[in-house]
């Protein structure tokens, strides 16, 4: 199998102008009575791509998803899949199969049975779908349960059941709802490799929802992060984390230490944010920042750097406080710092060297720093 | 063409019921009630005003009277039958509930493997028929029956009881007869309860009485009120019982409305006396269409 | 709930279930009694149950209660399905209010006003009463009991399960008989059950809808249990005692034991992993 990361790399139809989308949301509505679950929302997603819906829940990612699907109608705006309006589609005339966050597997058939219920519904001759059915089976690796029925199965196999069945059919696009939600963390992780390589396999168009951030930044081309019925950012997974276009963004994805202030000056090489921590911070990219305006400057933990004594050369983007707290965990530490103002920092050092040589401990002065291009100027 | 198809399917689901609850319930009552306002003649069917259309219906309307209604506010036998029907239906219940309540509480108490075997013990009573468990208090009853060949054998008593054709006879027979449906939504919100409120309530230095009056009997108040209302109302409209346990001499509307309509062959006074009965009850079967709809809400 | 299981809740479980037996106990041992005093014992006997079967209007009456609970339940219970339905799945339509109304009423209302309700009906439009009438009747009071049992089936039914099949290209209606109607079976069943000893037991909504030439079997019990307790009638009790018991019991054992395999299976499932 060609690796994945060289088909990936290539993959970027977003950034293509005359690249056709594939489905797109324009201006989409959906209230249930006063409640407002999607937004005037417009979002494009390209063929064979794996999008991403992230968000808490109640952001109105699965009412996007069941939109697509059919089961729900906007209220206003147009959904398009290859150039056809979906409008008054019911979802079983709707080239398009939905992957159930409970699985939905029709607990009175068969393995088989519930993998050939929509090719049977097709009309398709039946020597063709036994054959589908074997081909599916063996997919995901599942002959030896064919005769079986759903709850004689375990958590990862009725998963894997419902991926079959879903696409069986070969649709045009696959939409997953939560589609790892149900695994334990170790059968997570395989399983979310498992999908990448179906998706590249088939050359699919996946959907997926999702409100674990970690596997949408595993799994998908582009994420979109959404947020009471609106869209914050639709990027890649390394920009959504490097250079999130929002606060929300930026607190949503991962940890994030923010710096507010006012903009005491722009130019060329950069701004400057006069912080209310007491110390100035200056940024490489100014992004959208003016001058004696309010910004904030968001920085992850990585990315700052721990030393007990005064880093040398010390300019902006340092500080000294207090060790707060410290927590080992494993792999990393995380060391929460007290500035003087009362504000706490969080940073975070790989230990990637056996045994603790940290000299820093509870109660000691440190100092912080970090680079001008480590974090980025927000300004909403 | 599949679609429209469809689209008639979802409609027929609502309309079809909908339809035949229209015809053979409500229009039924609307009948019932006019009925109730026309003259009782000889002749069959024994009432005048006939059905014969929008034609008629002026003329018909002419002849309506409230003499029934009339009669039966004059005459205290009425009266003295729905007092003692609603004194009767409620001294029931609240017996059943005296009984019931322990059971459903015993049931729910109990372990968890024997649960839907008690469970289905006090279900199946409710699948044989009402007539023979009535029937059976019968020959358990009677001066030369089985209690009190009992109680004489034991020496409790020398003559035998006079139970047979007395209140205690009814009162027996509605608690036996409805003790299931008490019981069982009782159970089923003592069965849902979270035991760990009572751990807590005790944790937090209330005594196991104490917590039983304060946590058990308020969450269990919904399960109550839908047993009572189970027994109330119908228990008010019974005839089988009061016939066969109470006697002659016992006084329930339900069995008024039969010898009325049996026996008197009087159907306009029988609809009366059925229109103040539904009316008399309006408020508790409100109450449990409220209930049994709040219960089905909850269920989702 | 789950506890230790005190004496005194011992004592009220015995007792509540003692009171709910002994009755019956005693009517069916008494049906075995050679006398035909029926309070005293004087030897045990079957010949009440050879003279039950030769008593040829008890034995009409029978054929005409089985002809109509069968019938009435079918239809009872195709109907109770569809209100159900119409209550699980419409949450808003024009008399919604009215139409749960005439549902849950019935359930509660005594029989009397129905019976009398019915048979006004009836006459109204000029229908002639028996077979027919009490079988439309007894449809219209137990589609309730069934819309009920069905309903609380329902409410437990994942929804997600139709959405499937809409998603693989079922139509509502295969969807109906493919996948929601396999999965609420059960209770359909049950529905049905209750139903037919609905209609079994009946006898006072009879009374009023049915006429000459359709009298049931508990209008016939009913009539002789005027006259006073028989032997002849503990034996017909008894005899439908037992076909209803054997039911009831019968369906839960299938029950009991499926569920019980069911878990079995899972639980294996689930231990041989992945």
């Amino acid at each position: 199998m060609k690796s994945l990361g060289s088909i990936r790399k290539s993959f970027a139809p977003w950034s293509d102008p005359d690249a056709k989308p594939y489905i797109v949301f324009r201006n989409v509505t959906k209230r249930f009575g006063d409640f407002t679950a999607v937004d005037d929302l417009s979002l494009t997603i390209f063929e064979r791509e794996f999008f991403a819906l992230l968000g808490a829940s109640g952001c109105g990612k699965s009412t996007l998803l069941r939109m697509l699907a059919g089961f729900e109608e906007p209220t206003a705006g147009e959904i398009l899949l290859d150039g056809q309006d979906l409008r008054g589609v019911p979802p079983y005339r709707r080239p398009v199969n939905m992957m159930f966050q409970s699985y939905a597997l029709f607990p009175h058939m068969t393995v088989e049975k519930n993998i050939a219920f929509g090719l049977r519904q097709d009309g398709m001759p039946k020597p063709q779908i036994a054959e589908r059915v074997a081909e599916m089976l063996k997919l995901v690796k599942l002959e030896k349960f064919a005769r079986r029925k759903p709850h004689q199965l375990s958590g990862g196999q009725r998963q894997r059941v419902a991926l079959a069945r879903s696409v069986a059919k070969r649709p045009k696009v696959l939409l997953l709802d939560e589609p790892l939600g149900a695994l334990d963390k170790k059968l997570r992780e395989e399983t979310q490799f498992e999908l990448m390589d179906l998706q590249q396999d088939l050359g699919l168009t996946f959907v997926v929802v999702t409100h674990d951030q970690e596997e949408a930044m595993t799994m998908a081309d582009r994420i979109a992060v959404m947020d009471h019925g609106k869209i914050k950012q639709v990027a890649t997974p390394p920009e959504v984390y490097e250079a999130p276009s929002s606060r929300f963004v930026a607190d949503f994805i991962g940890n994030v230490n923010l710096f507010e202030g006012p903009v005491s000056e722009v130019d060329p090489s950069g701004a400057t944010i006069r912080g209310a921590d007491g110390f100035a911070i200056h940024a490489a990219n100014a992004g959208t920042a003016r001058k004696d305006e309010t910004a904030w400057f968001a920085i992850r933990p990585e990315k700052i750097r721990i030393t007990s004594q005064q880093p040398e050369g010390a300019g902006p983007n340092s500080i000294d406080g207090e060790v707060w707290d410290i927590a080992y965990l494993g792999d990393m530490t995380i060391i929460h710092v007290r500035l003087d103002s009362g504000k706490v920092i969080r940073a975070s050092m790989i230990n990637s060297a056996r045994g603790s040589d940290n000299p820093l401990t509870w109660g000691d002065r440190a100092w912080i720093s970090f680079a001008p291009d480590a974090g980025v100027v927000l300004t909403n | 063409m599949q679609k429209l198809l469809s689209a008639i399917a979802s409609r027929l689901v609502i309309i079809v019921p909908y339809a035949w609850l229209l015809i053979f319930f409500l229009i039924p009552f609307l009948i019932v009630f006019k009925i109730s306002l026309s003259t009782s003649a000889i002749s069959m069917p024994p009432y005048t005003p006939a059905f014969e259309g929008i034609g008629t219906w002026l003329e018909s309307a002419r002849k309506f009277t409230v003499d029934n209604y009339v009669w039966i506010t004059e005459d205290a036998l009425y009266a003295k039958a729905y007092l003692s029907s609603v004194i009767i239906a409620a001294v029931s219940t609240v017996l059943t509930l005296l009984l019931g309540f322990p059971l459903a509480y015993g049931m729910a108490r109990a372990p968890q493997s024997i649960r839907p075997t008690l469970l289905m013990l006090v279900i199946l009573p409710f699948w044989t028929s009402f007539l023979i468990r009535v029937y059976a208090w019968i020959g358990i009853l009677k001066p030369e029956g089985l209690l009190n060949q009992f109680l004489l054998w034991t020496g409790v008593i020398s003559e035998p009881l006079q139970i047979l054709n007395t209140h205690t006879a009814i009162f027996i027979g509605i608690v036996y007869s409805y003790l299931p449906f008490m019981v069982l939504p009782i159970y089923s919100t003592l069965e849902k309860m979270d035991y760990s409120l009572i751990e807590a309530a005790q944790d937090l230095g209330c005594p196991p009485i104490t917590a039983f009056w304060k946590i058990t009997l308020p969450l269990a108040i919904p399960g109550i009120l839908a047993g009572c209302l189970l027994v109330f109302i119908p228990a008010v409209g019974e005839f089988v019982i009061p016939d066969l346990l109470g006697g002659s001499r016992t006084l329930m509307i339900g069995k008024t409305l039969w010898s009325e309509f049996f026996n008197n062959r009087d159907w306009p006074l029988a609809s009366a006396v059925a229109i103040i009965l539904l009316l008399l009850l309006v408020v508790p079967i409100v109450l449990f269409q409220n209930a049994q709809a709040r219960a089905q809400e909850a269920g989702k | 709930m789950n506890t230790t299981w005190s004496r005194f809740n011992i004592a009220s479980v015995v007792l509540g279930f003692a009171f709910l037996y002994l009755p019956i106990v005693l009517l069916v041992i008494y049906s075995f009694n050679e006398s035909r005093l029926v309070t005293v014992w004087a030897g045990f006997s079957t010949k009440w149950y050879g003279e039950m079967l030769r008593n040829e209007g008890l034995m009409n009456a029978a054929w005409v209660t089985a002809r109509v609970g069968v019938l009435s339940a079918s239809i009872a219970t195709v109907l109770g399905t569809l209100a159900a339905l119409a209550l699980d799945r419409y949450t808003r339509f024009r008399g919604r209010l009215l139409f749960s109304g005439m549902v849950y009423a019935p359930l509660v209302m005594p029989e009397v006003i129905t019976g009398l309700s019915l048979l006004l009906l009836f006459v109204a439009v000029g229908m002639d009463r028996g077979f027919l009438t009490v079988t439309l009747a007894h449809v219209t009071f137990s589609m309730c009991f069934v819309a009920v049992v069905v309903q609380s089936r329902l409410v437990s039914f994942d929804r997600s399960l139709e959405e499937a099949a809409m998603d693989l290209g079922a139509t509502p209606v295969t969807t109906f008989f493919e996948v929601t109607l396999p999965n609420i079976l059960p209770a359909v069943v049950s529905g049905w059950m209750l139903a037919f000893t609905l209609s079994l037991d009946d006898l006072v909504i009879a009374s009023f809808t049915s006429g000459p030439g359709a009298t049931t079997l508990p209008m016939k019990i009913y009539s002789q249990v005027r006259l006073g307790v028989t032997p002849e009638i503990n034996a017909v009790c008894t005899v439908l005692i037992g076909l209803v018991s054997t039911g009831v019991i019968a369906a839960s054992i299938v029950g009991k034991r499926k569920e019980v395999q069911r878990r079995r299976e899972e639980q294996a499932a689930f231990a041989e992993g992945v």
